[in-house]
């Protein structure tokens, strides 16, 4: 039996189990909340990790969705195709955000990206007979797929979590494909992938598309989930905390940005409650992360158990070696 | 008809012309060395003929086919594979995984997104026939951090041969080998068939000479003499270029 299936099963069983485990709404909605950013985060890791371009305008991406759903509902139209018109908003917008930023890469790559965004949120907040401006838009209403409403905490967290399923599935599946191997291979040597017969620049646009498709995913979930959205969402401090997400997990593995955007959602909620200035205790967070696990949580854990396990074995046998040798074992009598 | 032909081939960075009106033609099957002292725009030529770098003028035919304005990746599927000076690996990969990177290059399965990469055995097992060619099949599950640097140069060709390219570009293949690798590599060279053209860049001729047919000497971006071994062996440019007055 694998036994990476079987912990899978378990994960997805356990998570479906959650809301029940943890009754109260406050906290089945805060990981509601994880499971939308993790959706986000895993598509900035499509960039950031596997391609190894830093993406600083991708909350414009589920901006946009956000918005184009949310503009369609007050406009009349039906949740199939406001959920439509939002992923499709969030595509095209992507399609510009890649044509313009896959000019460059590094540093230059991260600047067009932080301008893109901010030319997204200033739209948000200045184009008003669309977006409402600052007051933003409410949404009334959730969709209710084969007539089961999302009105409830729970039933929310359901939705959210069949889409946070379907997403890092589909990551695990292209990040293992010959494409995946590709992409990774224009992070490390784009000059040999390009001398080897790879298109570098396509790659990274159908990267960048699903990377924007993920994003466009996690917009529609938070203008459902919050029913409201205003250029704050839209805000560069919104596209850096996915970053955060995304580097503090591990960038470049599935789970990390999964652990990031829990940390995050965590902090910001929950010890918030406690402590009033959880800036910096997210902040000292990420300090001891940089500084003790440099590569991640997710990748930075694996390490510590790997070399734990190993120190292990070595004390075994070291002293094993340190043991006297043992008398030989008396040959038992036989019994009569 | 050449395997590969350069015409009036000029390239400048600014005020410094690295190539000057060059002209090469490669016959199929022929091996081609390159030589020259450091500076003389061997590594150039070669970016010119992979078109990493783009020439002001002249034109580089690819069996009579002009690929001056051809993009780099398509010279590729044209069959012209390079190694680099400075090995480019994959350096977080395993050998096989970089092997199987050169045969997915010229793949159409490089845009699959939804297969499993290591579960297709087919690739792998022709990866793993490339890895036999340069004698890394016993490792070829090693991750590349952890392989010498003779190793990577024979990974690097490797990968080139691997993708059965009609003319193969080698910019100096034994940088930096120590005497007994320098020996394997060459048995390596020499087992290449002759329906591939190898033209091969070395800095010091000494070691690349007997595997040489035909022998271009480079000095500031010019061709200075070209001829068969014994030819510019005896060619008193070639001492001059050398060895000074």
């Amino acid at each position: 039996m694998n036994y990476r299936l079987v912990a899978v099963a378990f994960a997805v069983v356990a998570l479906f189990a959650l809301p029940y485990a943890i009754a109260e709404p406050y906290y089945v909605n805060i990981a509601s909340q994880i499971l939308l950013y993790a959706v986000f985060a895993l598509g900035l890791n499509i960039l950031v990790g596997y391609c190894g371009l830093v993406s600083l305008g991708h909350a414009g991406l589920s901006g946009v969705a956000a918005y184009a759903v949310a503009y369609l509902l007050t406009a009349g139209y039906g949740h199939t195709v406001a959920i439509a018109g939002g992923l499709a908003a969030g595509l095209i917008v992507t399609a510009g955000f890649a044509a313009l930023a896959l000019r460059a890469s590094g540093i230059s790559f991260i600047m067009i990206t932080l301008a893109l965004g901010e030319i997204i949120w200033g739209l948000a907040y200045r184009w008003i007979s669309i977006t409402n401006g600052d007051n933003g838009i409410t949404v009334n209403t959730r969709p209710a797929p084969f007539g089961l409403p999302l009105t409830s905490a729970v039933s929310f967290y359901n939705a959210t979590l069949i889409v946070f399923l379907l997403a890092i599935a589909g990551c695990a599946v292209v990040v293992n494909s010959p494409f995946g191997a590709a992409l990774a291979g224009t992070r490390d040597q784009p000059r040999r992938m390009n001398a080897l017969g790879f298109h570098v620049w396509m790659i990274r646009f159908w990267a960048f598309m699903l990377s924007g498709l993920l994003s466009a995913m996690s917009g529609v979930l938070f203008v459902y989930y919050n029913q409201f959205i205003s250029p704050q969402a839209l805000a560069l401090t919104a596209s850096a905390e996915g970053l955060l997400m995304v580097i503090s997990g591990g960038a470049a593995t599935l789970l990390g940005p999964v652990v990031g955007a829990a940390l995050v959602v965590i902090v910001k909620n929950v010890v918030s409650a406690y402590i009033a200035r959880w800036n910096f205790m997210l902040g000292a967070i990420f300090v001891a992360i940089v500084v003790l696990m440099p590569e991640g949580l997710v990748p930075g854990t694996v390490r510590l158990v790997r070399s734990g396990w190993r120190l292990a074995q070595r004390s075994k046998s070291v002293r094993a070696a340190a043991a006297p040798i043992a008398e030989p074992k008396p040959i038992a009598e036989p019994k009569a | 008809m050449s395997a590969l032909a350069v015409k009036n081939l000029c390239k400048s960075f600014g005020g410094l012309r690295v190539t000057t009106n060059v002209n090469l033609a490669v016959e199929p099957g022929e091996r081609r060395l390159i030589i020259g002292p450091n500076g003389a725009g061997k590594t150039t030529l070669f970016n010119l003929i992979t078109g990493e770098i783009a020439p002001d003028s002249g034109a580089v035919l690819l069996f009579d086919r002009d690929i001056t304005r051809t993009a780099t990746r398509k010279r590729a599927h044209l069959g012209m594979a390079r190694t680099y000076q400075i090995i480019t690996l994959f350096p977080r990969d395993t050998i096989l995984h970089n092997a199987t990177l050169a045969l997915l290059g010229l793949s159409p399965l490089r845009w699959n997104a939804w297969l499993t990469l290591h579960r297709d055995h087919d690739l792998l097992a022709r990866a793993r026939a490339a890895l036999k060619r340069v004698g890394l099949e016993h490792m070829a599950g090693r991750s590349l951090a952890e392989t010498s640097y003779g190793e990577k140069r024979r990974v690097e060709i490797a990968m080139a041969l691997a993708q059965e390219p009609r003319v193969l570009l080698l910019d100096e293949p034994f940088a930096g080998l120590s005497i007994d690798e320098r020996r394997d590599v060459s048995e390596l060279l020499k087992a290449v068939p002759r329906d591939v053209t190898v033209v091969m860049i070395e800095h010091d001729m000494d070691i690349a000479l007997d595997l040489a047919d035909r022998i271009t000497l480079l000095h500031f971006g010019e061709v200075v003499v070209e001829g068969t071994r014994a030819e510019v062996v005896a060619d008193p440019r070639t001492r001059e270029v050398y060895l000074g007055e």
